[in-house]
């Protein structure tokens, strides 16, 4: 805009009080917003620096690297990952693979399973009326909702005992069983929403096509539930990758998962910061991208509770 | 059994033209009834193996498992044969509904008779039956009624990470240039797992000698920063970190909420001459009432499970300040292998969430939408 079509409007004092005001609420504005940033930020810019610091850059708080400090490659060495360590063998680098495939193949097949009977249950209860014994539609719903009080702590001792009963300890499926236990209450708020929101109109034109409800299901309905379907696996994998309760009580050696992993190692007395800090930013790392490239997915998700 | 009532119930309506042949009705009948046959003496033979009144059986309970699977699937074939079309339907909802079932209410039923057991893993005596004793042991045991008045500041500490929910969501609703990167910026913190949280914050940022966070604080006048000496200032490190990750949540839904907000409403508070503050209190605020409290409520159920954070980063020191009641279970585990009143206790909190939750959900509902 130029100065000119401002000076159109300007009558005198009143306006520049007001033009004043204006200035002073923008720089509060962006003040706070850059002020949040830098503290969602910092921790993360924080860790991921330190891993390619040396002890004494550490201990001084240098923060700004090739300022501060020269970046060493420690943090990936100590994970087998550096340029040098990466073509020889590492034990190191083995069993952080090992951990990190364990989290992706169980929070991936978790959610894929939670997302699956989640819509289907999603959808039958948001289309047909059911009756199970004294249980009408709203019971059921509330039925799968009501899972997401349950805390953990709850269902973790019960379980380790029928796991070890079942030869279950220690393996992927037992977790992924009870992760997409954990997720399902999530998808199911979530696709109920998105079914109800789709006119039955289009789903009663394909039944007089021929189709059956099963048919209409997957080739008029799916499709438009897509973005919703993908937003409900995508909140399910963020919490299922994060999930530590379950994962340190269940698995030991064979289905350990990432957090775990990072969780044993604070523990532990004289880990290097580097280390530490690389194996963190490795946990975080694969969610810190799927939200930066998937973000509208995980609001539309979150959203959908929210407004009616 | 699961049965689809009515048809003039259900929102989308289907012709139901099926014609049951007998022999169809039988074979349903059948194979539900020798699934559940398979199924019933897998676990009759097991139990008696386990019991020792039998000597052959199975190393693992694992192929009752099988059985119970098999069961389940042809409980749904067995929908189809007996109901047809409706039968159909019922296919929607039925594997979740099982799903749910055998992995929740089974567990808990094993989990309630454990809770009344004496159990203690690294003990040789095994598990026997003590009634009440835990129960007793609950009453007076100091630990458990602390992590339980820590719960209640953990939840207040909620009312906090709502307004800096608000603010953030009203700044993002703001005209801003950028606003995606905002939100993306701001979102961020809810991605990351708490265990790496704990270590990121409360290991490295709040170590006292060189950690960023204790700089900051002996730069602000605090000369011997401890983030977590001192009773009160841990309890206060740990619900910062918690905030921290969790209020973009509050944060997304509210911003959700402010963005449905009929923009007529907000533009005649405007030409009426309502001051910023004004329209925000009189205008803003009751209309996102509803999605606030949505937003509070689901906030305050995830608040109850909080321990990965604490875990991690106090084990529920110093003195049990910082305990949730799920991390001092946790520990009543891991440490002392103490099943039978760990479970007790976890049963005990169970209760107190489902009587709290329901009452709050009682209490706020006049101020929500009919639908929530």
């Amino acid at each position: 805009m130029s100065e000119k079509t401002v000076q159109a409007f300007a009558n005198g004092e009143a306006d520049f009080g007001n033009r004043a005001k204006w200035y002073t609420s923008r720089v509060l504005i962006y003040g706070a917003l850059v002020f949040w940033s830098l503290i969602c930020l910092f921790p993360i810019y924080w860790t991921i620096t330190t891993a390619f610091k040396i002890a004494p850059d550490v201990m001084q708080g240098n923060l700004i690297p090739w300022i501060d400090f020269t970046p060493k490659w420690l943090g990936l060495r100590s994970l087998g990952l550096s340029p040098e360590t990466i073509f020889e063998t590492s034990t190191v680098r083995e069993e952080f693979l090992k951990r990190f495939m364990n989290s992706a193949i169980t929070s991936v097949s978790a959610s894929m399973l939670a997302v699956i009977l989640g819509s289907l249950a999603a959808y039958g209860l948001s289309r047909f009326s059911y009756r199970f014994g004294f249980m009408k539609n709203n019971d059921i719903s509330f039925f799968f909702l009501s899972q997401l009080i349950l805390p953990p702590v709850v269902l973790a001792l019960p379980f380790l005992v029928l796991y070890k009963q079942l030869a279950m300890l220690d393996s992927r499926i037992g977790i992924i069983l009870l992760y997409a236990l954990m997720v399902l209450p999530i998808v199911v708020w979530i696709m109920r929403d998105q079914f109800s929101a789709i006119p039955v109109e289009l789903e009663e034109a394909a039944l007089v096509d021929g189709l059956s409800a099963w048919g209409a299901f997957f080739q008029i309905v799916v499709p438009i539930a897509l973005p919703g379907m993908v937003a409900a696996f995508i909140l399910s994998l963020v919490l299922c990758w994060n999930e530590y309760f379950f994962a340190a009580l269940l698995t030991s050696t064979d289905a350990k998962t990432l957090p775990v992993m990072v969780a044993s190692q604070t523990g532990s007395q004289g880990i290097n910061w580097w280390s530490m800090a690389a194996l963190s930013g490795a946990a975080i790392l694969p969610l810190v991208i799927i939200g930066i490239v998937l973000e509208r997915y995980i609001i539309k998700g979150m959203a959908a509770g929210a407004v009616k | 059994m699961m049965t689809p009532a009515q048809s003039e119930g259900d929102r989308l309506h289907t012709v139901l033209s099926d014609h049951m042949s007998p022999r169809r009705i039988l074979a349903g009948r059948a194979l539900v009834w020798s699934a559940a046959f398979v199924l019933f003496a897998t676990l009759v033979v097991q139990a008696l193996h386990d019991f020792e009144y039998l000597s052959f059986g199975f190393e693992t309970w694992r192929p009752v498992l099988y059985a119970y699977v098999l069961w389940a699937i042809s409980m749904g074939v067995a929908q189809v044969l007996l109901r047809g079309e409706r039968g159909k339907r019922a296919l929607f909802v039925l594997p979740a509904v099982l799903f749910v079932v055998s992995i929740v209410v089974f567990p808990l039923l094993f989990g309630l008779y454990i809770s009344f057991t004496d159990w203690n893993l690294s003990s040789l005596t095994g598990r026997k039956f003590n009634g009440l004793d835990n129960f007793r042991q609950m009453l007076s045991d100091p630990f458990y009624w602390n992590a339980l008045k820590n719960m209640v500041y953990y939840v207040l500490a909620i009312s906090v990470e709502y307004a800096i929910a608000f603010g953030l969501a009203l700044l993002l609703n703001a005209q801003i240039r950028a606003r995606k990167f905002f939100r993306v910026v701001f979102l961020l913190p809810l991605m990351l797992s708490p265990v790496a949280v704990s270590w990121m914050v409360g290991k490295s940022m709040m170590e006292i000698r060189f950690g960023p966070l204790a700089n900051v604080a002996r730069f602000l006048g605090w000369e011997t920063p401890s983030f977590f000496g001192s009773p009160e200032i841990a309890r206060l490190s740990i619900m910062v970190m918690d905030a921290w990750t969790f209020i973009p949540f509050m944060m997304i839904m509210l911003l959700a909420g402010l963005q449905a907000l009929p923009k007529e409403v907000l533009e005649a508070a405007k030409v009426d001459g309502c001051k910023p503050w004004q329209s925000f209190w009189q205008v803003i605020f009751p209309l996102m009432l509803p999605v606030s409290i949505t937003a509070i409520v689901i906030r305050i159920i995830f608040k109850l499970k909080l321990a990965d954070i604490i875990i991690n980063v106090t084990a529920g020191g110093p003195g049990g300040a910082t305990d949730s009641v799920t991390s001092f279970i946790f520990r009543e585990y891991r440490d002392r292998s103490n099943v039978g009143y760990g479970t007790l206790l976890a049963m005990v909190y169970l209760i107190l969430i489902i009587i709290f939750v329901t009452t709050l959900l009682n209490v706020v509902k006049r101020w929500m939408r009919p639908t929530n």
